[in-house]
């Protein structure tokens, strides 16, 4: 079936209401198959696929743990140690093994992470580069380039829920306050008791931790628009033009960020489980 | 040299079927000297549009065993031994003959981009831009216009009624061009949203993927014209800033 779109612009001029004609349905070339890709294009939707997923299997333990997320005093013992998971922190909950501002009173019985993993979560979900990975591996919507999806019809981003997409800038503001936050943990982790400086394997773990969040935070595509990318007059905003330079340089890399950050964060609180718990014991350098 | 084995899709618009050749590998070869040598010597009937062999004028778009690529930036050393090539049209676009497609709709769609609008000259008469007020334009305009993008976006590929509405990558790079111009007066957001289906990219980067000059639609132009347009439509903080501070990078701008 031919058919012809009927607002036509009939002098070829710009005219806000009218689209030129474009004809669809017209015969293609080629065999109808779901593609005649010959190489092994599924390896890497599969591998999104299983990284995301068990992120959000480990994720949803994590944070249903509640308990064994801050080394300090533990069982009665005290580990020396000043980690606190990353995905409780900043811990905001009266029944937090430790406090950083108590804002949710006693009536707070759930896991004080549940609040907290909303604002990263929703960050990552509306993130641009994790978007491409669950549109491709959850969704097929493609699952490879020049792979036909399984969808009979496509709106993508132009209609709700998906739309709400465009939300991303705002969980970037609440993800530079979580980096933030996240540095100071990493800070802290150098205390040690009766006020002592010092560096275990847990704070360098923290310290990188912070390093890769603030990697993928500010090479955000949102960051690299408010940071400079909506001016037009770079020439007039030196200093803006500076900073929309500078997050260039790493925007390119945001996928490896996306998922170091990722690996990461999950490590580091598997890791302050297993010294929380006194599965292991964290190795003091100095 | 082995022989290549190359299946070749032959027909037009009333049907057609992948055919197979064989023909001698030769040393220093790309995909298109093999389709000129089969149509040399064994289909002098096949249809293939070429021109500079030499990946700057677009012309020899196919898709090389799926995937969208120009036949003449594809060497046939790529290949293993053995492995046959098939060489299909471009699925996006209606077919005319064999290999060649009928690519209007990218123009049609270019006619639609409303033309740069310059701001009124300075007073002594003249314009003035700095070199870091263009720098980001300079990389869209690498595009040569082979449609590879706009053949492997799925948006129109895999819906093609969506083409009533979705302009695609090689045009959105255009609008990022213009909307990023120091000069320029036009502003297109609510036209690239409403109209030209800016919405519609998922941002799969796909485009990015296929594209010979190496362009960086999807981070460079895309995501740059969703963002434009999440400030000027679902920002509420910079709906607030433009109403506070009277300004905004649209302020010499007018919506068309």
């Amino acid at each position: 079936m031919t058919t012809t779109n009927t607002e036509t612009d009939s002098n070829n001029s710009f005219n806000n209401s009218a689209i030129t004609a474009v004809e669809i349905g017209k015969p293609k070339g080629g065999p109808n198959v779901k593609t005649l890709r010959q190489d092994r294009w599924w390896i890497q939707p599969t591998l999104t696929f299983i990284g995301l997923f068990l992120f959000v299997v480990y994720g949803s333990w994590a944070a249903i743990r509640n308990n064994d997320y801050y080394t300090a005093n533990i069982l009665g013992r005290t580990i020396g140690r000043n980690y606190l998971s990353p995905f409780y922190s900043p811990c905001i909950a009266n029944n937090c093994q430790y406090t950083t501002v108590p804002i949710l009173g006693s009536w707070y019985k759930l896991s004080p992470a549940i609040i907290i993993l909303i604002f990263p979560m929703g960050f990552r979900l509306s993130c641009y580069y994790y978007r491409k990975a669950y549109y491709r591996s959850f969704w097929f919507s493609p699952p490879a380039c020049a792979v036909k999806e399984p969808h009979k019809k496509y709106s993508g981003e132009s209609k709700f829920p998906l739309i709400m997409n465009n939300i991303h800038r705002y969980f970037w503001y609440a993800a530079v306050l979580f980096a933030a936050i996240l540095t100071l943990d990493a800070i802290n982790a150098f205390r040690f008791p009766n006020g002592s400086i010092g560096m275990g394997l847990g704070t360098l773990i923290f310290v990188i931790n912070a390093v890769l969040i603030w990697l993928y935070t500010l090479s955000c595509h949102s960051c690299r628009h408010l940071t400079g990318g909506r001016i037009n007059l770079f020439s007039k905003a030196p200093i803006r033009h500076w900073f929309w330079k500078k997050v260039s340089i790493i925007n390119p890399h945001h996928m490896l960020y996306a998922w170091l950050s990722l690996v990461w964060i999950a490590f580091t609180d598997f890791y302050v489980y297993l010294v929380a718990s006194g599965t292991i014991h964290d190795p003091r350098f100095f | 040299m082995p022989d290549l084995n190359v299946k070749l899709w032959r027909g037009d618009e009333n049907g057609g079927e992948l055919v197979d050749y064989k023909i001698e590998a030769q040393e220093g070869e790309v995909v298109l000297d093999v389709v000129h040598r089969i149509q040399a010597t064994q289909a002098p009937d096949l249809a293939v549009r070429w021109n500079c062999k030499a990946g700057k004028c677009g012309s020899c778009s196919a898709e090389i065993n799926g995937k969208p690529s120009l036949m003449c930036m594809t060497r046939t050393n790529v290949f293993e031994p053995g492995q046959t090539i098939t060489i299909t049209p471009m699925k996006t676009f209606p077919i005319i003959r064999d290999l060649v497609t009928d690519v209007s709709f990218n123009f049609k769609m270019l006619k639609q981009v409303p033309a740069l609008k310059p701001k009124p000259k300075e007073k002594d008469g003249t314009y003035r831009m700095f070199q870091q007020d263009i720098d980001r334009g300079q990389e869209f305009r690498k595009c040569i216009e082979c449609f590879l993008c706009q053949d492997v976006c799925h948006v129109i590929r895999d819906h093609d009624d969506n083409k009533m509405h979705y302009a695609g990558p090689r045009l959105f790079i255009r609008y990022a061009d213009l909307e990023m111009h120091p000069l320029d007066t036009n502003d297109r957001l609510d036209l690239l949203q409403d109209k030209m289906g800016l919405g519609m990219c998922n941002i799969t980067k796909c485009c990015t993927e296929v594209c010979p000059e190496h362009i960086h639609i999807t981070d460079n132009a895309i995501i740059p014209l969703k963002e434009r347009v999440v400030g000027d439509r679902y920002d509420p903080l910079a709906w607030l800033g433009k109403k506070i501070f009277k300004k905004s990078k649209t302020s010499e701008k007018q919506k068309v």
